[in-house]
This record gives structure tokens, sequence and C-alpha cells, in this order.
């Protein structure tokens, strides 16, 4: 058919199924996030912890299953997603496009298997949809699909562009006189991309105070440590003399990520610089670059799934 | 008429052996830098991806990584050029010419400067890894950048030619690497030139114009519809810009039309180039193949190519298709 005789409807990237909430995991996850928010110390931290462990152990399996992840990224970030998801975050995933709805956005996007993990924990989906991921006609793709995947706000996998979109999430709500938050998490390395120093002083110019950008900063990009590829430190510095207010903590220290991803006490964006290890909870690929994306043979799946049994 | 005097080759190609060409691309890299230290290469966090690792071991001081910045690394490698060097840009298709696009026309073409851009990875090849990482829109965008050659090897003998041929251009081209598997369809005594098409089959009754890893698809399309009684030229329009017109018109004159396939889409490159000459000049059937306005499902690049219809059956189909239209 050609494009002059093609419906305006027709569209081969329609799937033939659609995701839908997982009611009772959904549930479940709105009742946790409320107990989580009147706990603190070490039960929480237990509780997140607890999460974290599944989702890493799903992103592992998931990992397996598509022959294909990044999974040291993925591992890196779990906590940092686990802790907006299961603390601080205000989401309905009955409900994913609810307008006053907190944001959140994952600009380092080839980590769509953490992500995907973690929504599914949270019941965006059902779980068993994971053994799906990068299957032909799936709709989780390699890359998130806000069009595919509850939950997801904007497409990312280019880096450098989530960023700018959750700027302009923030925006948006001041301009609104709406009042959620939009959480950001970048790479380290996605930080040498120039769009996102440019969102970062559009957010210091208009002080969204509301939005909150994490970097990822495991020291690792694709091919080498970050420092040896492009210089980024003193990056805490650097976000600083862009007019965020700046946290640097331990980006696998649930209670931290609690404390840091809590308002702004200066009126700008908050950027946290979250100190995080590539690959963290697995031995063998831990602070290890080939393990950007690899997939691990059943053997690893079986040693990584005994560490991640705690 | 400059196509005729170049070889037919007999044969089809072998499905069974088939090439990364990047690691063509790589070696003739590194030969051209023993040859010339004014050659550098230039990437984005690529080296692995662009199978550089072993020309930033020979050559340590002539590799050059911005980091995950490709507007930087456009903008530097005409830094380069303008310094006098020979820099070979490289880094997934998709993200140098769409997030370049404008370096790309400014800070190269526009201002004349010896920058050879280097798409790894193009087309569909990073197929599961969904549109954000497909380039089908780069031979479309690239083809809209004035004086700028776009250069389209369909396999490692092309794909080294290529890089021979960008080297001592003295300006600016945009060179396709493919990185899905392609077998073998030139041969070293192909002339590979500007404007330039080169006849793999000689045929009467139909013309398939194909690049990239579609020119094997196209060559196996020609031996099916020989079993059909249809004789069909294939040519391997490896320079998308400037196009063959010689060729294309003779196809529209000598044929019964023209079928062109591309791993891209139909909005604006191979199909359109040839397209807008044929409408111009000698109009004739045409179909082209190619993705249809659609971001693809999520799937391989083998079966994503099934999904578009980028197969031989879909060739022999658009084939038959055009001589029945002429015929009626
Ligand atoms: C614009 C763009 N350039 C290049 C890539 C290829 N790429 C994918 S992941 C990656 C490295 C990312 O490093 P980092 O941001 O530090 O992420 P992490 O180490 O946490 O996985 C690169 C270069 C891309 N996805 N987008």
């Amino acid at each position: 058919m050609s494009s002059l005789t093609a419906p305006l409807t027709e569209d081969v990237s329609a799937e033939p199924r659609a995701l839908a909430a997982d009611a009772g995991a959904a549930a479940a996850y709105l009742e946790a996030v409320a107990r989580h928010r009147t706990l603190g110390g070490e039960e929480l931290a237990r509780a997140l912890g607890r999460v974290a462990t599944g989702v890493r152990r799903d992103v592992i399996t998931t990992i397996q299953g598509a022959g294909l992840g990044h999974v040291g990224g993925d591992l890196s970030v779990t906590d940092i997603l686990v802790t907006a998801y299961w603390h601080t975050l205000t989401l309905d995933p009955t409900r994913p496009d609810l307008p006053g709805r907190d944001r959140f956005v994952l600009s380092k996007g080839h980590c769509a298997a953490a992500l995907y993990s973690t929504l599914a924990s949270a019941g965006f989906f059902p779980r068993a949809e994971l053994a799906t991921f990068a299957q032909p006609m799936s709709p989780l793709n390699g890359h998130p699909n806000r069009v595919k995947v509850p939950g997801v706000e904007t497409n990312t996998g280019p880096l450098g562009h989530g960023f700018p979109v959750a700027t302009g999430c923030a925006l948006g709500a001041k301009l609104l006189g709406e009042d959620y938050r939009t959480i950001v998490v970048l790479g380290d390395g996605e930080m040498q991309e120039g769009s996102n120093w440019e969102a970062a002083m559009t957010a210091a110019h208009y002080e969204l105070h509301d939005l909150t950008a994490v970097v990822d900063r495991n020291r690792l990009q694709q091919g080498a440590r970050t420092e040896d590829t492009k210089t980024l430190e003193p990056l805490h510095d650097k976000w600083t003399s862009f007019g965020w207010e700046t946290r640097r903590i331990d980006g696998h220290d649930h209670l931290a990520l609690v404390e840091a991803m809590g308002p702004s006490t200066t009126g700008k964006p908050v950027a946290i610089v979250a100190d995080t290890v590539k690959g963290k909870g697995v031995s063998f690929m831990e602070d290890r670059v080939e393990w950007h994306h690899k997939v691990p043979t059943d053997e690893q799946v079986v040693a990584a799934l005994e560490e991640l049994s705690a | 008429m400059t196509v005729t005097d170049t070889p037919v080759q007999v044969g089809s190609p072998d499905p069974a052996a088939t090439f990364d060409c990047r690691q063509d691309f790589a070696q003739e890299l590194a030969a051209l830098a023993r040859e010339d230290d004014r050659v550098v290469a230039v990437c984005n966090d690529s080296v692995g991806s662009s199978n550089l690792t072993a020309f930033r071991e020979e050559f340590p001081d002539r590799l050059v990584n911005v980091g995950i910045a490709e507007q930087d690394l456009v903008g530097v490698g005409a830094g380069l050029a303008n310094a006098g060097l020979i820099p070979f840009v490289c880094a997934a298709a998709p993200f140098l010419t769409g997030r370049a696009t404008e370096q790309i026309k400014a800070d190269v073409a526009y201002s004349q400067r010896h920058v050879v851009l280097c798409g790894q990875s193009p087309g569909m090849a990073y197929g599961e890894l969904g549109p954000t990482h497909h380039s089908i829109e780069d031979l479309s965008w690239m083809r809209a950048v004035a004086g700028l050659p776009v250069v389209v090897p369909a396999d490692p003998q092309q794909t080294r030619a290529a890089v021979r041929w960008a080297a001592q251009l003295g300006r600016g081209s945009y060179l396709r690497i493919p990185r899905f598997k392609v077998p073998v369809v030139s041969q070293e005594s192909d002339v590979f030139a500007p404007g330039r098409a080169v006849v793999v089959r000689e045929g009467h009754d139909v013309t398939l114009v194909a690049v990239g890893s579609m020119v094997s698809r196209a060559v196996w399309a020609a031996d099916a519809l020989a079993a059909d009684g249809i004789s069909a030229r294939v040519l391997n329009m490896a320079f998308v810009e400037p196009l063959d017109r010689d060729a294309v018109l003779a196809a529209a004159r000598e044929t019964a039309g023209i079928v062109t396939v591309e791993e891209a889409t139909v909005s604006g490159g191979l199909g359109a180039a040839v397209a807008s000459v044929v409408a111009q000049e000698h109009p004739c059937p045409m179909r082209i193949l190619g993705v249809e306005n659609a971001f693809a499902p999520t799937g391989s690049a083998s079966f994503l190519l099934d999904h578009f219809g980028l197969t031989t059956e879909g060739v022999v189909a658009a084939a038959q298709d055009v001589v029945g239209r002429a015929r009626s």
C-alpha cells in the first residue's frame, strides 16, 4: 500500500495488545508506599532493600530472556528507581495519566530493563510481561516508549533528551500552578551531552524547585571510565555553579536517597550526585566496563541470582 | 552513457558468507592512517561499536574521543579539518546525522570542510533497540544538505573503496557503514566514483535499484524473476548523491520500469532521488520500497526487514507489479 492510499489511522507500530495495570499489584504498591512514608531508619531501609533485590533479580532474568540489555547501568540505577517509586513519587499505577501525578523521567533510557522491572513491581503492568522484553511485537522495546508502556512519561534512548523534557514538565507545573514533583535520572556519561547543560540553565533560570535531577554517578560509560573519556569532575561544583542546590550521596543508601529526594530548601532545583557502582549487587559485574551491555550466561545468571537472594 | 562499461557480475551473492562491514571500514582506515599522518578518527564513546580498538592501539594520539556529545563531535571534526587534518568522524548513524544535522550543514558542508562523516550501524541494524536507534531518516536528511555526497557501500569491498575515496575528496561526505551482515555483491574491478552506479546484473524487462543491505536481495530477486521469464537489471546505486542520472534514465528508457529498495524511509531517500529524475525526464512505472511513514515495532533487524517487506519476495512482487503495469 502506498502512503497515498494508506488510511491515516493505520500505523504498523500499533501493537496487537496494550499493557494495562495489574490491579492487585498496584493496590499492594499503594499500600506499601503509604506505609513506607510512616517508616524511618532501619525498617524503611530494609523494606526498600527488599524491593530493590526483587527488581535486580527481574533485571537479570529479563535480560537473560531477551538476550540483550544494559545490565551494568540497570543495576547501578536500581536503588534510585526503587526509592523514587516506592517512597518519594506520588503515582497511581491504575491511572498513569492522572494530571496531577508526579513525573518521573529516565533520561538514561538504555536502562529500560530496570525501569520496566520497577514499573512492573509497582503494578503498572503485569510482571509476567517482562518475559517479552525486546521480543518481536512486544510493547517492551529495548528503550522506554510512552506510547506503549504505562508509566513512561517520554521516550528516551538517545542520551540527552530526558532532562530537557523533564524541565518542561516542571516548568509546566509552575505555569499551571500545580504542585507535582518531577524527578529525572541521568547517566554520568550522559552529562557529556550539551543539551543537559542547556536544561540545567533553563531550570535554574526558572527556579524550578520542584525539579530534582539525579545523576547516577557510576564513573563508567559505554567504552571506558568517564574520567578517562571526558572529565566530569568536579561534578558537584558544576551543578552548583549552574544555580542548583546540590547534594552528593551514596546512591545505594536508600535512606540517603529518601532524604536527598526531599524538597528543595533554597527555592532552587535540586541536583543529586548519587555515587553508585555499575553492576551493583553482582560481584563479577561490579565496576567492570564490559558489563555495560552484555548478557550473562546461564551459569552467570545462577550465580547472580544467588548473590541477589538476600 | 557510462554504466555499460562496468563489468557485470555473474552468479548470486552467497547468503552463507556475510560480513559486518565495520571491520573492513576500520582496517581500511588504519591502512590510510599508516600512509597519511593527517588521518585521524573522532568518536563519541564509540570506540568499540565503531571497531576502532585496534586503531587506538596503533595510533593512540590520533583517536579523539569527545565522549557522548555528537554536536561537539562534528564541530570538533570541522575544527580538526581546519587545522589540516583529515578527520573520520564515527558514531552511530542515527545520532551522528540526527543530533548533529546542523553542524553537518553549517560546519562541514557549507564551510567546505574535509570531514568524513561515518554513520555506523545504519538502517534497522539496532533492531530491538527501537526507532530511536534506527537510522532510516539519514539518507533523506543527508541528501538534503547541499554539496554532501551520500555514499552507501553494499559490502566489504565497497566499504574499503568508500573510505579511500572519501579520504582524498577534499571536502565532506557521508558514508553509511553497514552492520547488518551482508554478502559480497561487488568486485574489485567495479568503478567506484560519484555519479556512477554499478550494474550488478544486466537485464531488459525491469530495473531494480538498490543500496547497502538491499543489493543482495535485489540480486536474489533478479534470480527469482529470471525463473519467471522476467529479465531484471540490477543497479547498485552506492552514490545516492550524486546519483547516476544516466543509469536511471537508461533504465527508464530501456526497461518497463524501476523498483528501488532501501533500508530507509521512503520519504526523501534513494527512491525519491530516482523518482525525481524519472518524473522530470522520462516518466515510467516505479515502485519505491522502504519504510512508509512508520516507526518500527519491536524486533530484530531481520524481523523488521521482513515486517516492512524488504525481502527478496517483496522485491519480486514489486517488479512483477511494475512489469504488469507497463504491459497493461
Ligand atoms: C545520543 C547518544 N549517543 C550515544 C549513545 C550510545 N550509548 C548508549 S549507553 C551509552 C553510555 C552511557 O553512559 P552513562 O550515561 O554513564 O550510563 P550508564 O553508565 O549508567 O549505563 C552510550 C554512549 C546513545 N544512546 N545516545
